[in-house]
């Protein structure tokens, strides 16, 4: 089984984000970055399934110089080998943008199986793996907490609301975006880390992928960001005094005539 | 809570990406296998055995030794690093893991007979088999030319006969290294556990270095065969060549164990509340937490400086002896700062400090001690020895 995981470098959890002078994105400057969270999980997931089902692992990833620290360390995990998407014309895009670039970098690899975090720990959209199976015209699944191949089929477990669970089969080829917190991830063993040196990284500009510039990054995003701000403190808090009775009648009295929302 | 480490002067930028990703895989181990067990490990007085299995997977036993026996063939900034990380979980830990690379990996890969080599190593670096170092007695420490282990010829092979202290792995080791006088002067031998004659007695009542395992090894009349001999082993030097590569890694592990303190009393200090504002605000309190700072970031330099001068060939063992005997007097007093800081808490196993304060009593001791470092750079600089 042929598996290509995606990934995407974030900022660590709780590095101090500096917005950059250009008001919708997060300065890059120092920043201390991971693999994104579910990420880990689905190259965790594609791993095990290599090694239950013999097959090699493909790490693609669309991100710039600085995104190949990440690469590096998805190979010392255990992974074959990567494509990295890395040309100034990649950056700035969407996840329409994204899904597109890293389909047309799939599609020339004749893989089983694709597999995604469920959404990026920064931008959050959780649309990148679905419109990557769109563009790939291959069935999804999202949400996914386990995985049991079938020959030429996966059955797949769902997460849904409330403590329910579905399971689902899907024929293959199929993407499916992977929950956090599925399995334990493994570590980069040392000598996984001294091995991933050894390990091909293949650089992709658009053209190698026969994509024009203006088709992928911010040339070729639908969606356009118009500001990037953290919460604003705001003034004016009251604190309503007394005993509960007359607190609670003081407060629907304000909802109803200053809120205006009762 | 994950460790975010303490790196003031973004020495990170000076690390390549396979030195950055062996602190982090190494800092995620101690972070979820050690943290919550080690308190408690400490407390009862014994060695988590239970970490073996996984930091032999990890690779971190003989990580710098080459990937033939089984090693992961890490540079020494890697490897000060993961030593780093180890000492920041506890003393104990680095210790065992010191011991096992740089005391015992290290002679067998240097000394030893390739036979030797291939049937400890790859054992070793696994965790499979565990090895301990017997140098020092209890009449010599500082002075461990003057050891009464004897071996004699004994036809093709030795008779053993002596004792050994302080002796950290000493009761869980399958194999010891062992010097001793010889007719040909000092040298080294594997003595394997189940030897007739050889008996480990592990120490209690230690106040320090409680994860660990501090055992008595006693030699009585113990035949040895010819082969257990390293056969590379040639005077006092040998034994002083292990104690440098050990010393290398101590100057790094103190500057992990200082970073724990610096963290601890950091948060400690901005989240307790006295006088209605965190007691960081107040300037007694910022004069400590700056000085361990100051002081974490100097040792950093420095282990980083002679990572890369080892990394070169470069290294003297008057540069070793100078880091291990800095760094670990700055962490000692790191750890005092610290603990002073958090008060009443401080002295709780709760709070982490106490423990590192107490374990660098014995790095301060063990390994060459803070006075015998001293001597060594004073003979080096003046040409006099003060030794004697």
């Amino acid at each position: 089984m042929k598996i290509a995981v995606c990934i995407k470098q974030v900022p660590e959890g709780d590095a101090r984000l500096v917005i950059d002078a250009d008001g919708i994105s997060i300065a890059d400057a120092d920043l201390a970055t991971e693999i994104n969270e579910s990420d880990q999980y689905a190259l965790e997931s594609g791993l095990r399934l290599a090694e239950s089902q013999g097959g090699e692992v493909v790490v693609v990833c669309l991100g710039p110089d600085r995104a190949e620290e990440a690469i590096r360390r998805a190979l010392a995990m255990g992974a074959g080998r990567a494509i990295h998407l890395n040309d100034p014309a990649f950056q700035g895009g969407d996840a329409a943008a994204t899904a597109r670039a890293l389909a047309a970098a799939i599609e020339r690899e004749n893989v089983d199986l694709v597999l995604t975090g469920l959404q990026s720990d920064d931008a959050g959209w959780a649309q990148t793996g679905p419109i990557l199976a769109a563009r790939l015209g291959w069935p999804s699944a999202t949400l996914i907490m386990e995985i049991e191949p079938e020959g030429d089929t996966i059955k797949v477990k769902r997460e849904l609301e409330a403590g329910w669970f579905q399971w689902v089969r899907l024929p293959l080829p199929a993407l499916l975006t992977i929950q956090s917190g599925i399995s334990t991830v493994r570590y980069a063993t040392l000598k996984g880390i001294m091995g991933a040196k050894k390990k091909e990284i293949a650089k992709v500009t658009p053209a190698d992928i026969g994509l024009a510039p203006d088709e992928v990054g911010g040339a070729g995003r639908k969606t356009r960001t118009t500001r990037l701000y953290v919460p604003e403190k705001t003034t004016g808090a009251e604190i309503i005094e007394g005993d509960t009775a007359t607190a609670v009648a003081t407060l629907v009295e304000k909802l109803q005539k200053e809120a205006k929302v009762l | 809570m994950a460790f975010k480490g303490v790196d003031y002067l973004d020495l990170d930028s000076e690390l390549t990406s396979e030195e950055r990703m062996t602190r982090d895989t190494v800092r995620r181990f101690v972070d979820e296998q050690v943290m919550e067990i080690i308190e408690e490990a400490y407390l009862e007085g014994r060695f988590p055995v239970e970490l073996i299995p996984g930091l032999g997977e990890l690779g971190v036993l003989g990580a710098n030794l080459p990937e033939e026996y089984g090693c992961a063939g890490m540079n020494n900034v890697a490897y000060g690093l993961i030593m780093q990380e180890l000492e920041r979980g506890d003393s104990g830990l680095r210790s065992f893991v010191s011991v096992q690379g740089a005391l015992v990996m290290y002679p067998i890969f240097t000394f030893g007979s390739e036979e030797q080599k291939r049937r400890w190593l790859p054992a070793m670096a696994s965790g499979e088999a565990i090895g301990c170092f017997g140098l020092t007695e209890a009449d010599f420490g500082s002075n461990p030319g003057g050891m009464a282990t004897r071996a004699e010829r004994d036809g093709d092979g030795w008779v053993l006969n002596g004792s050994k202290m302080w002796i950290t792995n000493g009761s869980m080791a399958h194999v010891a290294v062992v010097w001793a006088q010889t007719p040909d002067g000092i040298r080294g031998f594997l003595v394997e556990r189940g030897t007739d004659g050889f008996d480990t007695v592990e120490m209690h009542g230690k106040h320090s270095l409680r994860a660990s395992d501090t055992s008595e090894l006693v030699f009585n009349d113990v035949r040895l065969p010819g082969d257990a001999i390293l056969p590379g082993s040639d005077g006092l030097k040998s034994p002083l060549m292990c104690l440098t590569q050990a010393r290398y890694g101590i100057a790094w592990g103190a500057v992990g164990s200082a970073m724990a303190c610096y963290e601890e009393a950091l948060r400690y200090t901005t989240e307790r509340v006295q006088f209605d504002r965190p007691i960081a605000g107040f300037q007694l309190m910022q004069q400590k937490l700056v000085e361990i700072l100051d002081r974490v970031t100097l040792g950093q330099l420095l282990a980083y400086r002679v990572g890369r001068l080892k990394d070169a060939g470069k290294l003297k063992h008057t540069h070793v002896s100078l880091a291990k005997r800095h760094n670990v007097m700055m962490a000692r007093e790191v750890a005092s700062t610290a603990r002073w800081a958090l008060g009443a808490n401080g002295i709780h196993s709760e709070y982490q400090v106490m423990r590192h304060m107490c374990n660098l009593e014995t790095v301060f001791t063990y390994e060459g001690t803070h006075d015998i470092h001293t001597l060594i750079i004073g003979n080096d600089i003046t040409g006099l020895n003060a030794f004697t």
